[in-house]
């Protein structure tokens, strides 16, 4: 099942630790996490909220620095990693910035890297285009949807050539028929883009749907419990959702957030 | 519409308690020459009169009180003696006349602007080293507030002083106390600003390896401007109060300081009180005009929907 081409993984965690110091003691926001991801997976992280998948998330972004064990993102470490612009984060809420129109943010990561005018503009089309705002680039944030403007961050991720893209509940702010049409598209996205990709949710049917993989993790300490290798093939109409495949995969995530005891206390 | 009716109710409601109060303000003056125009009094003599209630004698000399609203140097000027005052010494006057209110109010205006010029600059200039060091909002924030809690009225003649003293005068001194009261607001409102980019943003840009200038640039500054500006309105009108205290201790011949402290020296009420509204008048539009920019500013920026 594995791919033979590239044997090295693309984020490679062994034992991972972090643990916050803070004025009720120490807390455990991940505990010994080991984890592989490869090119072109798509890795969603589920569990309840405290489960440190977040937490793991921001680490491999280098926006937190783990306090024990070793963590690599494209076979250097996670700062470097982002320090040469490895990956494009998404982030819960849009954050677009309110005084630049549409195509002004999604440029905003490509004056900063320094890329031509010319070239900027032309990243910008493309990218609006996979994202489906194509004649939006004039608007304001606050003329867009709610969803188009999580449409639009997304767009603002994928403009430059980083391969991983990190997702950190991307879609949670936003209602269920907007989410499963987003759902629809970043799948498409991806198989477009090749891109290797790590999702954050605290949706079952979202992480079934979407990924290749599925992390499951369950809090104090943080600690993943299960990894879930997903038999569904790559191309996924919106129904397979009622195949009893998908179904039986989701029914194991179910167990294995069950097996976390993460609603017990 | 509704709202008009409103608010000319509240305007026509303080105009005529203005009015009112004027009546027991300078109903003592009127009865004293009204006696010695021979007209007869209640109660007849003065002596009488000290130990009586002002509302008292205005209720027992009714025919006195249009008499209270018409006085050369009344106690309280009535509404329409500022207003024609204000007319006379605006509208009627030269410009180059000294008892032109439009020629004192540029000579106050134009320290005004070069001390807000001086203190908004100043105060963006510490908000950019307070937000982007420690080692600066640890010390000069604190002397900042110190400086705010001591009068300006106190302050303002040792500045006049010292300035004089290295060969400084004309509006320089009174830029200084205008710019020293109105950075206060601005670096107030700028650290604010330039502080308001939440953690989601700054790592944002962290995500993109973005140095701090351009931090500043592309986030800190834009994110900013909505709190210069509600420091900038802030900072006009106290630029303002500097300007005319500045006026004050110095003797000063011209501006607005120096048309309230001469009316003053020779009891002209009507004077004074038009050169406040003067004051207040040119608060009120230098306020207006920077809420337009405002307008105009963050509509352009789409910060406005």
């Amino acid at each position: 099942m594995k791919d033979t081409i590239n044997t090295q993984p693309v984020i490679e965690a062994r034992q991972l630790d972090l643990t916050f110091q803070t004025n009720d003691g120490p807390v455990h926001a991940l505990k010994d996490v080991n984890l592989e991801i490869n090119k072109g997976d798509f890795v969603s992280f589920i569990g309840p909220s405290g489960c440190g998948k977040t937490t793991f998330l921001r680490c491999i972004a280098a926006l937190e620095t783990p306090t024990g064990g070793t963590l690599s993102v494209n076979g250097m470490s996670a700062d470097e990693a982002r320090r040469q612009r490895a990956y494009g984060y998404v982030f819960q809420a849009a954050g677009l910035y309110p005084w630049r129109t549409i195509a002004k943010n999604i440029k905003l990561p490509l004056e900063i890297m320094g890329y031509s005018k010319a070239e900027q503009d032309e990243r910008v089309q493309k990218v609006l285009e996979l994202v489906d705002l194509a004649g939006f680039g004039g608007k304001f944030p606050w003329q867009l949807s709610g969803g188009m403007q999580q449409r639009a961050s997304i767009a603002r991720a994928l403009a430059f050539d980083a391969d991983i893209l990190l997702m950190d509940e991307p879609f949670g702010a936003l209602d269920e028929i907007v989410r499963d049409h987003l759902n629809e598209q970043l799948l498409q996205l991806w198989a477009r883009t090749n891109k290797t990709i790590g999702f954050v949710t605290h949706s079952i049917p979202e992480a079934v749907y979407l990924s290749t993989k599925i992390v499951v993790m369950s809090p104090r300490p943080g600690r993943i419990t299960d990894v879930i290798e997903s038999t569904l093939p790559r191309e996924r109409p919106l129904d397979i959702r009622d195949t009893p495949e998908f179904i039986e995969i989701a029914h194991r995530v179910r167990e294995g957030l069950r097996a976390g005891h993460s609603y017990d206390d | 519409m509704k709202s008009l009716v409103a608010v000319l109710t509240v305007v026509a409601a303080i105009v005529a308690f203005w009015y009112a109060a004027c009546v027991p303000m300078n109903i003592k003056g009127v009865l004293v020459a009204a006696e010695r125009a021979g007209v007869e009094v209640t109660p007849a003599t003065a002596k009488e009169r000290r130990d009586m209630s002002e509302i008292g004698l205005s209720l027992s000399n009714s025919f006195a009180i249009p008499d209270t609203w018409a006085q050369d140097r009344p106690r309280l000027p009535a509404p329409h003696q500022v207003a024609i005052e204000l007319w006379k010494t605006t509208v009627e006057k030269k410009i180059t006349s000294k008892r032109s209110l439009i020629y004192h109010g540029w000579v106050t205006l134009s320290a005004t602007l070069l001390g807000f010029a001086i203190g908004t600059g100043l105060g963006i200039l510490l908000a950019v080293g307070i937000v982007h060091s420690k080692v600066m909002d640890m010390s000069v924030m604190p002397w900042a507030i110190v400086s705010q809690t001591i009068p300006i009225i106190a302050l303002a003649p040792m500045i006049i002083v010292v300035l004089y003293s290295i060969g400084v005068q004309g509006i320089i001194p009174k830029a200084v106390i205008s710019a020293y009261l109105s950075f206060f607001p601005v670096v107030v409102g700028m650290v604010k600003g330039l502080r308001s980019p939440d953690g989601m943003q700054l790592d944002l840009l962290r995500t993109y390896n973005a140095s701090q200038s351009q931090g500043f640039w592309k986030l800190r500054l834009p994110a900013s401007l909505p709190y210069l500006f509600a420091s900038l309105k802030i900072g006009i009108a106290a630029s303002l109060v500097g300007a005319i205290v500045g006026e004050l201790p110095t003797g000063a011949v011209a501006g607005l300081g120096a048309r309230l402290l001469a009316g003053s020296y020779y009891g002209q009420t009507v004077q004074i009180w038009s050169a406040l509204f003067a004051a207040a008048i040119l608060a009120a539009c230098l306020v207006a005009l920077l809420g337009l920019l405002e307008r105009v500013m963050l509509k352009r920026m789409g910060m406005s929907a």
